[in-house]
């Protein structure tokens, strides 16, 4: 047996006698998600006992270095981890921004001191993050961001609001893009870390068409941010001034993420489910809804390909743009073909049977996919000059 | 396995590009025969060379004289076959009837494989009766005569058929048309007595035939496989053929779609780069992203394929689906943005878009298998 056959069987194993039964099936909506942090409450033991085994065996961030509160395993053996977890529906044990985003960014241009720190924490669950990206006056046109941190030697101090600011109102700190040069447009950013529970921050949630408020406005009004936590741990990262660098690099985590290339339910087939739901389905319907599973099946296979790919830098690095626009895209298709299939009971906004409304405000909720962490059309923009080479663009 | 080649894979798919756009190109090859009005509608020159390359034979076991590849590599071949429009028996040679030889006795390997490793030969095989592929009814007949058979029914859209040297028949040894079992498969020779067939160009170039079978009589070892258990070898084929006919389509795809782009970048209106205007930007993008998608499936397909998966069947047909997809989008958007020129038989894009369709037809089209997938899924 090769080493990986070995590890495949060992792992195998290990979720049959560690995962709990109710961890293995599907994610219905946030109530099923383990976010950790300060404040964080487990919605019942099982989400409990399975977050904290994979803490302790580092299969919160399993290809992270053991150091840092990952396990250490390599590629290969983090898609067979993967896909085993696939295998029996395992839920992820814990979901956080620290992990898909400012983790991937610290790997990359933090300090030794605030990979020891920051990593271990979120590797944890202890911190939870959020993005202070957008602005009201600075969506696609990101960079064109005002807030501002005012130089006081060992510290700035911030003024300016943020927007979609994913679960602001429950995270414990951020990572912020903060223009700390008016004149330099690029070269005049700087990507701090500060924590919210501190003087001047403060944050009001924002309804959605969903009734949902996944998003917040996050104000700072005289936030003190120091430029050192300690020896070798930096309240930026990377430069001073060059904090657009390592926002477009997570930009990329980012558009990963939203794209669903990891696979599981965002990418899935549904005809097959629908119509147990339905009963008969209308011919036109069903014929939908095969074209549909024919581009979810595809997609995943190059969801796949696109991770593989990555791990090994051989993925063109504008692909998590493309992932991100047919990903999106393919996620608002399939939430309209349930609203569908489900007719008027997925109308009903309040009732129990449909846990509260779930069909109809998870359908909602999709339509941001292709707005949020960069919209489709900017995607398009992105692939066009930077995959196609297209003149102007 | 990593869904992507590996190092023997990427040197093979060097080779194959760097052979076929030399060798294979349009005007050597498609233009160079069509204008000839050649009856093959392919170069036997080429096949050799093919052979010399060790294409013909790569997915023949090694026993057998050949490479012992999988689908993965035929898929490279393929893939570089549809960028160059390249017309050659590979796929119903190489890649179907090797499929179904895999299953015959020692006998009729030895007899027909060494023949096509060498170059010598081509084969194709004969499935659809009618317009549409519709491989669960088999109609043609074949009836126990003294200790063959005799063979009775009409074949339809068999590649290069008049071409051939052998053709594999799915026939009916027993039960009803639309029955599963009762099934055989045939390798039936070039000059079988009482075999007609009506040769047509298609809209590609490329030439097939209807072909006829009178009572064609066939011995006993002319038999790939079980009597009546043709069923299984059939599906092998038909697996294998799709993934290679997707194979080949995202070459179609991509090489519409890198001609398409190229163009975007030199055509000038309204006194810019017609790729500056964001309304094509947009949909150039959207068919990159289409046509990346299809290349996953269709190296996952193969992958599933070669490590016998049950899942192989099912992506099959969404790799066959969704490469018709992209590929359609890609020749469709190609000619578009080509304009007028893309009308003219002088410029190679309107010949994606022809092959493209024919491509689409072979082994079932993206209807046909969006339906299997449905059915496969249990709705």
């Amino acid at each position: 047996m090769s080493d990986l056959e070995a590890f495949r069987a060992q792992t195998r194993e290990w979720l049959e006698a560690n995962c709990p039964p109710e961890m293995r099936k599907p994610v219905r909506d946030e109530d099923d998600v383990y976010w950790g942090g300060r404040n964080a409450t487990f919605k019942n033991d099982a989400q409990k006992a399975w977050f904290e085994t994979c803490r302790d065996k580092g299969y919160t961030v399993p290809e992270w270095p053991k150091e840092y509160g990952g396990a250490g395993l390599s590629p290969a053996e983090g898609k067979i981890l993967r896909q085993e977890m696939s295998r029996i529906g395992a839920r992820p044990p814990l979901s956080s921004f620290g992990i898909w985003m400012l983790g991937p960014a610290l790997l990359h241009f933090g300090t030794e001191g605030q990979k020891k720190r920051f990593l271990n924490e979120v590797a944890r669950g202890e911190i939870r993050w959020c993005q202070g990206y957008s602005e009201p006056g600075s969506g696609s046109d990101l960079v064109s961001m005002q807030t501002f941190g005012e130089d006081k030697g060992d510290h700035w101090v911030v003024n300016g609001q943020k927007i979609w600011t994913s679960y602001a109102d429950e995270a414990d700190w951020i990572f912020c893009l903060v223009r700390t040069d008016k004149q330099n447009k690029y070269q005049g950013i700087t990507f701090m870390l500060f924590d919210m529970a501190g003087e001047g921050v403060s944050t009001k949630p924002i309804k959605l068409i969903s009734g949902n408020s996944p998003f917040c406005e996050t104000f700072f009004d005289d936030v003190r941010v120091p430029k050192s936590y300690g020896e070798d741990c930096p309240g930026y990262v990377g430069e001073i001034n060059r904090g657009w660098d390592v926002a477009k690099y997570l930009l990329g985590h980012e558009r990963e993420m939203i794209s669903g290339a990891g696979g599981g339910d965002r990418t899935a087939a549904i005809g097959a489910a629908m119509k147990r739901n339905a009963g008969e389905l209308d011919p036109v319907l069903r014929a939908e809804l095969a074209q549909f599973d024919v581009d979810a099946l595809a997609y995943t296979a190059m969801g796949e390909k696109f991770l593989d790919e990555l791990k090994v830098g051989k993925a063109h690095p504008a692909q998590p743009n493309m992932m991100k626009y047919a990903g999106t895209e393919l996620n608002k298709r399939r939430h309209e073909l349930m609203m569908a299939a489900g007719g008027s009971r997925a109308l009903e906004w309040e009732s129990e049977d449909t846990g509260g409304g779930k069909p109809s405000r998870n359908w909602l909720r999709t339509k941001a996919n292709s707005i949020e962490g960069g919209t489709s059309e900017v995607m398009l923009n992105v692939i066009s000059k930077r995959i196609l080479d297209l003149p102007g663009a | 396995m990593p869904l992507y080649y590996d190092d023997d894979q990427t040197m093979l798919a060097e080779t194959a590009q760097a052979f076929m756009a030399e060798e294979g190109a349009i005007a050597k090859q498609l233009r160079h025969w069509r204008d000839r009005d050649c009856k093959d509608g392919f170069g036997h020159a080429l096949w050799k060379q093919f052979a010399e390359m060790g294409f013909t034979g790569m997915l023949v076991g090694e026993d057998d004289g050949g490479l012992g590849m999988g689908h993965v590599e035929a898929g490279i071949v393929l893939e570089n076959i549809g960028r160059n429009l390249t017309p050659s028996p590979f796929l119903a040679s190489s890649v179907l009837a090797v499929t179904a030889l895999k299953h015959g006795s020692d006998d009729l390997r030895g007899r027909w494989l060494p023949g096509l490793i060498e170059g010598e030969s081509i084969y194709t095989v004969a499935i659809d009766e009618g317009a549409k592929h519709r491989p669960d009814t088999i109609k043609t007949k074949a009836e126990k005569s003294g200790n063959g058979f005799k063979l009775t029914g009409q074949k339809d859209f068999v590649l290069h058929g008049a071409s051939s040297d052998m053709m594999v028949v799915a026939a009916r040894t027993s039960g009803s048309d639309d029955d599963a079992d009762g099934i055989t498969l045939f390798a039936v020779p070039k000059d079988a007595a009482n075999m007609s067939h009506d040769a047509v160009r298609l809209v590609d170039s490329s030439m097939a035939t209807h072909t006829k079978f009178d009572g064609v009589e066939l011995d006993g070892d002319a038999v790939i496989g079980e009597v009546d258990g043709g069923r299984e070898v059939l599906n092998a084929m038909l697996m294998a053929g799709r993934v290679g006919a997707a194979a080949e389509g995202v070459g179609v795809a991509s090489g519409a779609m890198d001609m398409t782009v190229e163009y975007l970048k030199q055509r000038k209106q309204f006194g810019k780069l017609i790729g500056e205007f964001q309304a094509l930007q947009h949909r150039a993008a959207h068919l990159y992203s289409e046509v990346e998608i299809a290349r996953a499936v269709t190296i996952k397909a193969a992958q599933l394929l070669d490590g016998g998966s049950e899942k192989a069947d099912l992506m099959a047909s969404v790799a066959k689906a969704k490469v018709a997809k992209a590929a359609g989008l890609a020749v469709k958007e190609g000619v578009q943005m080509h304009g007028g020129i893309g009308m003219t038989d002088e410029y190679d894009i309107g010949l994606y878009m022809k092959r493209d369709r024919a491509l689409q037809e072979f082994l079932g089209d993206q209807y046909y298998h969006a339906g299997r997938v449905a059915e496969m899924s249990g709705y």
